[in-house]
């Protein structure tokens, strides 16, 4: 082993170091010391003496473990009719099946609520014709339903990913031998998949488990995000117990990842011819074919109900406890037409860079950890987690203490005042989305197509650009989609660190409209701007993808 | 095979290249535009002000005092009340923003205690009175200065309170009734300042014991404790919850934006300023001290009525002639008519108990206190139409369950008491005292409801 492995771990250390890991430590400390500095562990004895807390922790660990179990049934299907039948409309269909990833601040919640609410369109109905609602939208079942349609395209997106790598030799090797439908699925196909699903997975219970929003907006106040949030922000206390319950949560999430690790360990999941060429896409019978087109359309529709709302709210003059809003206007786009420009910008700008930066970290972090011998090497993967658990407000202090009086190299800008710090934060909270996929895109890439480059000349580098990054690139770009979607509705971290108006993405217009009533029908136009920016720039990127890989199929052909 | 690894090799190359290219154009694009905001932010008589109010008020203020100060730019900063302090105490001197300009009239006390906040007592408008009500319109020490004035009511949604066959409420006390049983929304006091004076307002006109007894019966008709207070005028608004507390203008802004709400203000109200600050450690002092001084004059003050802002000046409504729209609510009126007054005194000495008691018996035990709130109204209903001794008394005993504070009046004069709240949470022992108080209070509060629900539901069993 050559000094090149060193190197690499060294330059993603530091980074993780100086923009994730100290800077968190520098305001999560907090929960070991007392007022005087002195180390103790004192706080965390007051966490389990509370009932509360306790209570809160079960609640977050039954919403996420549920939440997993509905994104799955969600998911998996979506994935395998999608890519291993031949389907009308099956790239148009992943695509919008990663739309509830955007889903934009406030009006999300918002649109969800007039959707869904006890006073939404679907109950509004349901009294209408039946004589009865559904509380869908209470307490935990509801931070559940809502949770499971925002994060299933995590596991869409990188179970498809994998789905595509499976050698399709493997998939008629089976059905020569007999196996059929359930069977061949839960026996080979899904098997085969299984670390992008398990990254998926992964990502969705740690997403939910750690996620602050929804319980939030939701008043659910009884589990471990809320609470630590709950503690951090009141006005003029630092209470140490808020940290104690980040510290919690990372042990917690860094657990969850380490069990999905144990799971695939010692298993091969790689394969050595790679898809697109060898994929043989089977028909769906006459009924089969109904059921699925319905079971899609349905899915589609609960999943965009929220987007579809927004759209409404975008349009809506007045919307208030009915099934769809009284009248209609355009004025809404007009009030925020000159706002847009300079924030679809600085969007595109933050969170292609954020999503850039995560995907060269995440492969280096995947190529670090499968193939090379470095000491503790998977703590990268766990280092990188970290930022998983750590609530975007924590992360932003950090770096206003961090760099406090700190200028850019030549200049007099303190870094505090860039965007710089924006762009970062990005890529640091989204960088655990984008590792996952580069893992699991490793995974499945054979090791033996590596040496063989290496036998036949191919140095170190060039093996890694030439043959495996272009192999991982289904992976890649399902972590580089994640991290850019899920940046562009980052909200906590912005507020914080946005130093000037020039510098305000989406995600803070929406906020600044949403802070007003007169402001609900812009904030929504601007939420519909963001999704439609962000779902173009994810279709151009599959489209990019797709092109690079015609060339192959046209020299197997 | 060969073709194959040939068009690998292109289609990768072609990547790479996309790859180098893309980040270089951007990052020499925004070098550009890095430098050119850095200049523009280094320009002198820039004044940076954080604030969390809607874009509609701030705006206003920006356009009217550029127009009358064309060589004063003024950037808006907007962030929530946690992140605009964070953002002040983790600047160093000197690259802070200038003024800081919010409701919560904690996070300037927090400034204060923090010296982060100056005197400038020349901003002050001469012809605005020194108290509203009982309630001083400026910080006593000098740091901060009320801006605008805001009174608590209720708002409610026309089109919900029809559908739902509700009558419109008037007083706080009417949240009670057991037909408004799951149409409430309130936001907790420990997350928003405003609801917090409301909470004390209560405490104070009613007493303790009652006050609490009654914020526990209309916190149990609620559906939902929001942890933002912008929550439950949108909620409202949207037709979610039908009544909600809320802050005026919320209210009238609502109503003016064409939603189907109506507001109104109890008599049992208080009215306090939104406070504007200079800043320690600010750029641009004198521009930022022209700006303050404008918020508060005759012209500034002006800006208020409109309909989108809503909220109600710190000059008597008289002062301003004609310029006032018609049936616009007065906030000086509205406090001498007030029954209650404020001590703000003894407000700030309980602050930490109440926010925190309010915390544990309500925001986190909601579902155990509408399960009781709902058997104890349903065991009502059924003993009005049978009287019953004996399920009566039970009620009783379910109500005083309830609906009673965990806290007696006794100990929050203690000074003692009050003092452990005072302390320093860092230290092990403090924080182990009060978290035990909290977990005390919370296990109790759910003991308490699950006993008040089972007697309610005891007497109920008993009239069938």
């Amino acid at each position: 082993m050559g000094w090149g492995p060193w190197l690499l771990a060294g330059v993603v250390l530091a980074f993780l170091g100086l923009f994730l890991l100290v800077p968190v430590g520098l305001v999560i400390y907090t929960a070991f010391v007392t007022e005087t500095g002195a180390p103790t562990l004192g706080h965390f004895a007051n966490f389990f003496g509370q009932a509360l807390l306790l209570e809160s922790f079960w609640n977050s660990l039954y919403v996420a473990l549920a939440s997993v179990f509905f994104a799955s049934l969600i998911a998996i299907p979506l994935a395998y009719l999608t890519v291993r039948f031949e389907f009308r409309g099956a790239l148009l269909i992943q695509t919008l099946g990663v739309l509830p990833l955007i889903m934009p601040p406030f009006v999300g919640a918002v649109a969800l609520q007039l959707i869904f609410g006890r006073s939404g369109s679907v109950n509004l109905l349901l009294n209408d014709w039946f004589g009865f609602t559904v509380p869908i939208m209470d307490g935990l079942v509801g931070v559940t339903f809502v949770e499971s349609i925002h994060y299933f395209p995590f596991i869409l997106l990188n179970l498809v990913a994998a789905m595509r790598n499976i050698d399709g030799a493997m998939e008629e090797s089976a059905m020569n031998l007999g196996a059929k439908g359930w069977r061949l699925f839960w026996r080979v196909i899904f098997p085969l998949s299984l670390p992008g699903y398990l990254a998926g997975a992964a990502l969705v219970f740690v997403k939910v488990f750690d996620d602050l929003g929804t319980p939030l907006v939701m008043g659910v106040t009884n589990m471990l995000a809320p609470q630590a949030y709950l503690r951090i922000t009141s006005v003029g206390i630092e209470d140490p117990l808020g940290y104690v319950i980040s510290v919690i949560m990372i042990v917690f999430s860094l657990l969850a990842l380490w069990m999905a690790a144990r799971m695939m360990k010692g298993k091969d999941y790689s394969t050595l011819q790679k898809g697109g060429n060898s994929l043989q896409r089977r028909q769906l019978r006459g009924w089969e074919s109904v059921l699925a087109y319905g079971w899609v359309v349905f899915v589609l529709l609960v999943t965009l109900a929220p987007h579809i709302g927004i759209l409404l709210m975008s349009f809506a003059r007045v919307w208030s406890f009915s099934v769809l809003p009284d009248s209609y206007t355009l004025a809404h786009y007009a009030t925020v037409f000159t706002d847009a420009r300079l924030m679809i910008y600085n969007t595109l700008k933050y969170c292609l860079l954020a999503a850039g930066l995560d995907v060269l970290l995440g492969t280096a972090i995947a190529y670090l950890i499968y193939r090379t011998q470095l000491p503790a090497r998977q703590w990268l993967d766990y280092l990188a987690s970290i930022a998983l658990a750590i609530p975007g407000l924590v992360l932003a202090i950090g770096y206003l203490r961090m760099f406090k009086g700190v200028n850019l190299p030549f200049t007099d800008t303190p870094v505090v005042t860039t965007w710089v710090l924006i762009m970062i934060a990005y890529a640091v909270r989204r960088l655990p989305y984008a590792l996952r996929s580069c893992m699991a895109a490793l995974q499945q890439v054979h090791i033996s197509l590596e040496e063989a480059a290496n036998s036949l000349g191919a140095g170190q580098i060039g093996t890694a650009r030439r043959i495996m990054v272009p192999l991982m690139m289904g992976g890649i770009l399902a972590g580089f989609v994640t991290s850019f979607i899920t940046a562009a509705v980052e909200l906590s971290a912005t507020i914080l660190l946005t130093s000037s108006q020039s510098q305000a993405p989406m995600s803070y217009g929406i906020y600044l409209f949403m802070q007003s009533i007169a402001g609900r029908g812009p904030g929504a136009a601007l939420g519909v701007i963001a999704v439609a920016v962000v779902a173009l720039g994810t279709y151009l990127s599959h489209r990019v993808i797709e092109r690079s890989r015609e060339p192959v199929r046209v020299a197997t052909a | 095979m060969m073709g194959k690894a040939r068009a690998r090799r292109y289609s990768g190359r072609a990547n790479n290249i996309q790859e180098i290219e893309m980040p270089h154009r951007f990052a020499f694009r925004t070098l550009a535009l890095g430098l050119l905001s850095a200049f523009s932010l280094a320009h002198a008589g820039t004044v940076s002000v954080v604030t969390s109010f809607p874009k509609e008020l701030t705006e206003a203020y920006k356009k009217a005092f550029e127009a009358r100060n064309p060589s004063i730019k003024i950037e808006i900063l907007n962030k929530n009340t946690t992140a605009g302090i964070a953002y002040i105490k983790e600047l160093p001197a000197g690259q802070r923003p200038d003024v800081m300009w919010a409701s919560a009239p904690d996070a300037f006390e927090v400034l204060a205690r923090e010296k982060l906040l100056l005197t400038a007592p020349e901003v002050k408008n001469p012809q605005a009175p020194e108290k509203i009500g009982n309630y001083p319109l400026n910080d006593p020490a000098g740091l901060y200065y009320g801006q605008a004035l805001a009174g608590y009511g209720l708002m409610w949604n026309t089109r919900y309170m029809q559908a739902h066959k509700l009558p419109a409420p008037k007083e706080w006390a009417d949240l009670v009734r057991a037909e408004y049983f799951n149409h409430v929304a309130m936001s907790s006091p420990s997350r928003s300042g405003t609801t917090h004076l409301t909470v004390e307002t209560i405490l104070q006109g009613e007493g303790w014991e009652k006050g609490w007894s009654q914020m526990l019966q209309i916190a149990g008709n609620c559906a939902a404790v929001t942890d933002r207070s912008f929550a439950v005028p949108d909620g409202v608004n949207s037709g979610q919850y039908g009544i909600g507390l809320v802050i005026d203008f919320f209210g009238l802004a609502g109503k003016y934006s064409g939603f189907p709400v109506e507001f109104h203000y109890p008599t049992v109200t208080a009215v306090v300023p939104a406070n504007i600050a200079l800043v320690a450690g600010g750029k641009n002092a004198d521009e930022a001290k022209k700006f303050i001084s404008f918020t508060m004059s005759r012209e500034g003050q002006e800006l208020l009525f409109d309909p989108k802002i809503s909220r109600l000046p710190i000059l008597p409504n008289s002062s301003f002639g004609a310029k006032v729209p018609a049936n616009y609510p007065d906030a000086h009126q509205i406090a001498k008519r007030a029954k209650v007054q404020f001590d703000s005194k003894l407000s700030g000495d309980r602050y930490q108990v109440v926010v925190s008691l309010f915390d544990q018996m309500v925001s986190f035990r909601l579902k155990e206190l509408q399960a009781a709130t709902k058997a104890i109204h349903d065991a009502e209903r059924k003993l009005k139409a049978k009287p019953n001794p004996q399920a009566a008394d039970l009620l009783k005993q379910a109500r005083s369950y309830a609906y009673s504070p965990l806290v007696p009046e006794s100990m929050v004069k203690d000074q003692q008491f009050l003092e452990l709240f005072q302390k320093n949470k860092k230290d092990v022992a403090v924080a182990k005292q009060l978290t035990g108080l909290e977990d005390l209070w919370n296990t109790k509060a759910r003991a308490n409801y699950d006993k008040a629900r089972d007697l309610a539901n005891q007497a109920s069993a008993l009239i069938k």
